[in-house]
C-alpha cells in the first residue's frame, strides 16, 4: 500500500509577527463550524482521489492552528481515521503558540489523537519575545511547555535566535536553558528577514539594527551547532535537533522528497500518480478557498504534473539538508541523468562535500553553504 | 501636374513631445487623407519603436490635397520630423526639400532647448516659419507668455502665431489656411534635365530600398535611367509614386514635388543622403549642395549574452544596417565578453534604440559596453589614431598627447535650478560660455567634453532638475586634455570591457566610485576577490569582496519547495548571464551599472 503523510493549513493568529511571512491572517472572528466542514471535505475529496493509502504522519501546521477548537481537530482527525488506514505508529503533530488560553486546549488534542506538540516559544526571555512581536511572556511559555509535558509523550519548541543585538554568550546560556527544559527535539532556526514582512521593510530603510553580520552569523550557527552535540541534540536537520529516535516523521517525508497531501488555504502537497510526480497548491486567501472548497470548485486548485528534472531537483534541495544526505542513485533514476561530475568532484576538493557509497552530505563547513552546494550541482 | 501656385511644402518641427505628430495627425485628418477607420495616434511613427516609446525617430512624409477656404486646390507635401537631439540630423535634411516649417511650441511649457535648434536649423534653410502654439486646451497654457518668449529667445514675429490644440482639433483648419497664405510656392523648371535631391532611403521587405526625393527641375519617371552624381551608380526606375502615407503609384514627379521611387536597389547604403539624381542620358549641369554625411559620435561593444549567438547577432546588425546609414558596426572580440561588435551611434537614444530593436526583433540578449566617444590619440612619431574603445589604446610610452571631442550644450532650465545644473555642468569639466534670461528661465550654453555626456549626463540633469531642463548640443571639434586610461582589475586580472578613459584630475574619484559599485554587483565567490582601478600600473583605489562563508536557508518545508525550484530557475537564468573572467563570474549588467555615478 502506498504511504502518505497529511499536512492541514489553518491560516489564522492572534497577531501578525513581524518577522513571519507564512499565510498568516488575522480575523476578528472565525467560524469555527463552517471552517471544519471544509476542511472535512478537502479531506474526502483527496480521498477519493488517493483512497488506498497509508497515512504515516499528520500535521496541523500555521498560522497558529492551537487556535482550532478542540471539536475541530477532533472532526478533521476522524475524517481521517474514516477514509484512510492509519498505523499504530503515526505521528500526529500540531504547532501550538504557548499562551494560556491555548494550552487549556492541550488535554482535547490529546485525547484526539494528537501524539506531538510544536511550541512556538521563539525567545526564553521578555525582552526578546516583545521585539519579535510575541504575545506571551517566558514564563507563559514555560508554563505552556510543563502542560503539553504532561499531555504529550513528544514535545518540541521552536526558538528564534541571531535576533537583534543579541549576544553570542547570551545564546548560548538561553539555548543551555532550553536544552534544560526539552524532551529530546528542538528546532533552532536563525532569525531570517523575509522581503514582505514588517522586518524586511525596516531593515530595507536601515531602522533593523543589531543583526549580527556575515562572520558573527557564522559564529551563532557554528555555536548553536556545538552546544547542541555536546547535549546529545543532534542535528539531523539544518535547523531540527533531536535525540535519536525523536525526529519528526512528518518534516522527514519532505526532506527525503516522499508524497504528502497538502489541505487548507495556500497548502502545497506532492503526489504521485503512475510514477509521475504531481504539485498542488490551494488558493492561499482564505475566503477565497473557504469559498471555492463550499462550491466543490477544486478543479480550481492546482494540481500540475511537475517535470523529471524539477522533481530531481527537488530531491536534492530538500534531502541536502539532511544530516543523512541524499543518495545519488535516487537522484539519478529521477533525473534520467547525472550530476555533473566535476561539479562534484570541485565542491569535494572544496571539502565542501563527501561522496561515500553513493551517499552525497554536507560536510561541516558544507552544511552553511547548503544553497551555494545546490548552485554549483543544479545551475 | 500642379501649378507652383497650388504647392506647399514644409516640415513640422519642435521640441520633443510638443505634438509634431499629433498635429501632422490632425492634418491628415482634415483633409480626409487616411479613412476614419484607419485613423490612429500619430499614425506616422509607424515603426514599433516609436510607437512603444511615443516618440518619433525618423522623419516622414505625405501628402495632402486641400481644398482652401478661397476655394484653390492645394497640394500639400508635409514632413513630420523628430525632437530628439540624437535624431536633429533628420531635421536638417528635411528642411533642404520645403519651403517652410510649422514650429510647433507647447504652449504650458513653451520655448525648449531642441526648439532653439530645431528653429535655428530652419531660419539657416531660409524657410518661411509659422508659428503654432499647441496644446492650448490644457489649464497650463499661457499663450500670451509663450508668445513672447518666442519673440525675446527666438527674435521670430509671433503676434500671427496660430493657436491650437492638436489633441482636441482646435484652431487647426486656421493652420492649413495659414500654410497655404503664408508659405512660399516652389519654384522650377520642367522642361530642364532632371535635378531631385535625395532626401532619405529606407529598406522595405517587399520593394527592396525606396528613395525619397524633391524634384527641383525636369520630371522623374519609370523606366528613367537615373544617374546619382555623388556616386555615379545608375538605376533603372522601377516604380515612382506619393505617399498617403501609404505608397500611391503616379506616373510622374515634377518640380516642386516630393515623392519616391524604387529602382532595384539592394542596400540603403548604395544610395547617399544629400545627392543629387539626375538622368543618364541627360544630365543637369550643376548637382545640388548636398548634406555632411551624419557621423557616428558615441561607440559602445554589443555581445551576446549567450555566446553561442553570435553569429545570430551578426546577421540581425546587418539587416538593420540595411536600413540605418547613420550606425556602423565592426567586429570586436574581448577576453571577457568573447565575440561581439564595436558599434557606433549618433547619440545614447540612438544606441538603446538599435539595442532594444536588436533585443527584441531578433530575439537576442546583449550585453552593452560602457559608451565611449572618439579620442584622437598623437603618438610621438607624430601619427594620429581614432580611438573608439578604450581596450585598443595603445602603450602610454608611445602616446604623446590625446585629444577629445568637445560639444556646445544647451539647456534652458527653470532658475530654481539652475545653481545644480551649473554644479552639474562644472563637475563635468564644463566652460560655461553664456547664461541669459528669458523670463524665469535661463538658457546657459556650456562648453563641455562630449565623454562626460554620452554616458548619464542627460539622466543626471533630469534627476537635479525634476525633469524640468530640456538639453541640446552640437559638436564642435576637438581638444587636448589630461586623459588617462583607466583599468578595472578583478583578482588582479584586467577586465577589457571595464576599462574607460577619464581625465587625470578625476579618475581617483571615478576609480573609487567603479570598485564600490563592482563590490555591490559582483556575487560573492569562495574566495576574496580583490577590485582595483589602475592608471599605468599604478593602484589608485580598491575593495574586497568578502569570501562566501554561509548561504542557507534556515527553514525549508514542504510548502517552500515551490518557491525554492522558483528561485533557482531564476538563479540558472542568472548563471546564463554571468561572464567567467579567471576564476571570478561577473554578472552581465555590471559592465553598465559600474559606471553609473550617483554623485
Ligand atoms: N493635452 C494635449 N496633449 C497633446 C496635444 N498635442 C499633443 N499632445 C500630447 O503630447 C504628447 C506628445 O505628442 P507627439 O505628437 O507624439 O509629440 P512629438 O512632438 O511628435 O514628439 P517627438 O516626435 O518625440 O519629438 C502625446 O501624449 C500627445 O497626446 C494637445 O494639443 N493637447
Ligand atoms: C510557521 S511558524 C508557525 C508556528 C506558530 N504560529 C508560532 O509562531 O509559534 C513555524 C516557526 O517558524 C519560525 N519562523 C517563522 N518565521 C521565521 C523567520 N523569519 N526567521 C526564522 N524563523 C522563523 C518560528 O520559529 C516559528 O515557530
Ligand atoms: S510566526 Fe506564527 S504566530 Fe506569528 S504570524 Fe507567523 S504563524 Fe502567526
Ligand atoms: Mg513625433
Amino acid at each position: 500500500m502506498s504511504q502518505l503523510s497529511i499536512y492541514i493549513h489553518w491560516p489564522f493568529c492572534e497577531a501578525k509577527c513581524p518577522y513571519c511571512d507564512f499565510n498568516s491572517h488575522v480575523r476578528k472572528s472565525i467560524n469555527q463550524e463552517e471552517w471544519t466542514k471544509s476542511y472535512i471535505s478537502s479531506l474526502k475529496y483527496w480521498a477519493q482521489k488517493f483512497p488506498k493509502s497509508k497515512i504515516n504522519s499528520i500535521f496541523f501546521g500555521g498560522g497558529t492552528p492551537s487556535l482550532m477548537s478542540d471539536r475541530a481537530i477532533n472532526e478533521i482527525l476522524s475524517t481521517i481515521y474514516k477514509h484512510w488506514s492509519i498505523p499504530s505508529d503515526i505521528e500526529i503533530s500540531l504547532e501550538a503558540n504557548p499562551t494560556s488560553s491555548e494550552s487549556k486546549k492541550f488535554k482535547s488534542y490529546s485525547a484526539s489523537g494528537i501524539n506531538r506538540l510544536s511550541l512556538g516559544v521563539q525567545a526564553l526571555n521578555d525582552k526578546d519575545l516583545k521585539k519579535l512581536g510575541r504575545l506571551h511572556t517566558a514564563k507563559e511559555a514555560r508554563n505552556a511547555f510543563d502542560i503539553a509535558s504532561c499531555n504529550f509523550n513528544r514535545v518540541s519548541f521552536d526558538l528564534i535566535y541571531g535576533r537583534q543585538y543579541q549576544t553570542l554568550k547570551n545564546w548560548e546560556s538561553e539555548l543551555l536553558d532550553a536544552i534544560k527544559m526539552t524532551m529530546g527535539h528542538l528546532s533552532l532556526y536563525q532569525l531570517t528577514i523575509e522581503d514582505n514582512t514588517r522586518f524586511g521593510q525596516l531593515f530595507s530603510k536601515g531602522k533593523l539594527r543589531g543583526l549580527p553580520e556575515d562572520v558573527s552569523s557564522v559564529e551563532f550557527f557554528n555555536l548553536t551547532q556545538k552546544v547542541c552535540e555536546a547535549n546529545d541534540l543532534h542535528a539531523y536537520e539544518i535547523s531540527n535537533h533531536c535525540k535519536k529516535g525523536q525526529e519528526c516523521k512528518h518534516n522527514l517525508t519532505y526532506w527525503r522528497g516522499k508524497p504528502f497531501l497538502g489541505v487548507g488555504p495556500g497548502a502545497h502537497g506532492r503526489v504521485d500518480i503512475n510514477k509521475k510526480r504531481y504539485m498542488t497548491e490551494a488558493p492561499s486567501n482564505p475566503e477565497l478557498w473557504l469559498n471555492q472548497v463550499q462550491n466543490s470548485e477544486f478543479k480550481n486548485f492546482k494540481f500540475e504534473q511537475i517535470s523529471h528534472t524539477a522533481h530531481a531537483e527537488e530531491y536534492i534541495m530538500m534531502s541536502l539538508r539532511l544530516k543523512e544526505g541524499m543518495n545519488i542513485n535516487h537522484y539519478t533514476n529521477l533525473a534520467k541523468d547525472e550530476l555533473p561530475n566535476d561539479k562534484v568532484k570541485q565542491l569535494i576538493i572544496e571539502k565542501l562535500i563527501t561522496l561515500e557509497n553513493n551517499i552525497l552530505k554536507t560536510t561541516k563547513t558544507g552544511k552553511l553553504l547548503t544553497n551555494y552546494i545546490i548552485r554549483q550541482l543544479l545551475c | 501636374m500642379a501649378k507652383f501656385e497650388n504647392i506647399r511644402n514644409f516640415s513640422i518641427v519642435a521640441h520633443i513631445d510638443h505634438g509634431k505628430s499629433t498635429l501632422a495627425d490632425r492634418l491628415i485628418q482634415l483633409t480626409n487623407t487616411v479613412a476614419s477607420r484607419d485613423m490612429k495616434e500619430q499614425i506616422l511613427d509607424s515603426m514599433d519603436i516609436e510607437r512603444e516609446r511615443g516618440i518619433t525617430i525618423k522623419a516622414n512624409t505625405v501628402r495632402l490635397n486641400y481644398i482652401s477656404k478661397s476655394g484653390s486646390e492645394y497640394i500639400l507635401n508635409l514632413i513630420d520630423t523628430p525632437g530628439h537631439v540624437d535624431f536633429s540630423y533628420e531635421v536638417s535634411r528635411s528642411m533642404k526639400a520645403v519651403e517652410g516649417s510649422l514650429l510647433v511650441v507647447d504652449a504650458s511649457q513653451g520655448v525648449e532647448a531642441q526648439t532653439l535648434a530645431n528653429v535655428y536649423t530652419a531660419i539657416d534653410a531660409d524657410h518661411e516659419i509659422i508659428t503654432v502654439l499647441n496644446k492650448v486646451d490644457l489649464p497650463a497654457a499661457d499663450c500670451d507668455r509663450v508668445a513672447e518668449q518666442i519673440e525675446d529667445v527666438i527674435g521670430i514675429d509671433a503676434t500671427d502665431a496660430v493657436k491650437i490644440s492638436a489633441k482636441t482639433g482646435i484652431g487647426v483648419e486656421n493652420v492649413l489656411e495659414a500654410i497655404v497664405n503664408k508659405l512660399p510656392c516652389p519654384s522650377g523648371d520642367i522642361e530642364r534635365p532632371l535635378k531631385a535631391l535625395l532626401v532619405d532611403s529606407w529598406y522595405d521587405a517587399y520593394l527592396g530600398v525606396v528613395v525619397m526625393v524633391r524634384v527641383k527641375d525636369g520630371r522623374l519617371k519609370k523606366g528613367d535611367k537615373i544617374l546619382m552624381m555623388q556616386t555615379g551608380a545608375t538605376f533603372t526606375i522601377d516604380k515612382v509614386a506619393v505617399l498617403k502615407p501609404q505608397m500611391e503609384n503616379i506616373e510622374f514627379l515634377g518640380p516642386g514635388e516630393i515623392g519616391v521611387f524604387t529602382a532595384s536597389i539592394k542596400q540603403v547604403r548604395d544610395t547617399r543622403v544629400g545627392d543629387t539624381i539626375t538622368l543618364d542620358r541627360d544630365q543637369c549641369i550643376e548637382p545640388l549642395t548636398g548634406y555632411k554625411p551624419s557621423q557616428p559620435v558615441v561607440f559602445c561593444g554589443l555581445f551576446p549574452v549567450d555566446s553561442s549567438e553570435f553569429e545570430v547577432l551578426r546577421s540581425s546588425i546587418e539587416k538593420l544596417a540595411l536600413n540605418d546609414a547613420s550606425f556602423s558596426f565592426e567586429m570586436e572580440t574581448s577576453a571577457a565578453l568573447g565575440f561581439g561588435f564595436r558599434c557606433g551611434f549618433l547619440g545614447l537614444l540612438h544606441l538603446e534604440v538599435i539595442r532594444d530593436r536588436i533585443e527584441r526583433e531578433y530575439s537576442i540578449e546583449l550585453i552593452t559596453t560602457a559608451p565611449s566617444v572618439i579620442y584622437q590619440i598623437f603618438k610621438t612619431d607624430g601619427s594620429m589614431l581614432e580611438l573608439h574603445n578604450p581596450a585598443d589604446m595603445p602603450d602610454a610610452v608611445k602616446i604623446d598627447h590625446i585629444k577629445e571631442p568637445r560639444i556646445k550644450a544647451t539647456i534652458l532650465v527653470p532658475d530654481e535650478f539652475l545653481g545644480d545644473v551649473l554644479k552639474l555642468c562644472q563637475d563635468r569639466r564644463g566652460i560655461q560660455n553664456d547664461l541669459t534670461y528669458a523670463g524665469a528661465r535661463a538658457m546657459v550654453v556650456y562648453d563641455l567634453p562630449l565623454n562626460e555626456v554620452v554616458f548619464d549626463f542627460h539622466d543626471r540633469l533630469k534627476s537635479v532638475t525634476k525633469g524640468y531642463a530640456s538639453f541640446d548640443y552640437q559638436i564642435t571639434g576637438y581638444s587636448a586634455d589630461q586623459l588617462v586610461k583607466m583599468q578595472i582589475l578583478v583578482n588582479d586580472e584586467p577586465v577589457d570591457a571595464l576599462s574607460t578613459m577619464v581625465h587625470r584630475a578625476r579618475s581617483e574619484a571615478r576609480g573609487r566610485v567603479m570598485c564600490e559599485k563592482l563590490k555591490e554587483l559582483i556575487p560573492q565567490h569562495m574566495f576574496k576577490v580583490p577590485i582595483q582601478a589602475s592608471i599605468g600600473g599604478r593602484i589608485i583605489a580598491r575593495e574586497t569582496i568578502s569570501a562566501l562563508r554561509k548561504d542557507v536557508t534556515a527553514k525549508c518545508y514542504g510548502g517552500d519547495m515551490t518557491r525554492k525550484r522558483k528561485l533557482l530557475d531564476k538563479q540558472k537564468a542568472g548563471k546564463k548571464r554571468m561572464r567567467q573572467f579567471g576564476r571570478v563570474e561577473i554578472p552581465q549588467e555590471a559592465f553598465i551599472k559600474a559606471l553609473k555615478t550617483n554623485e
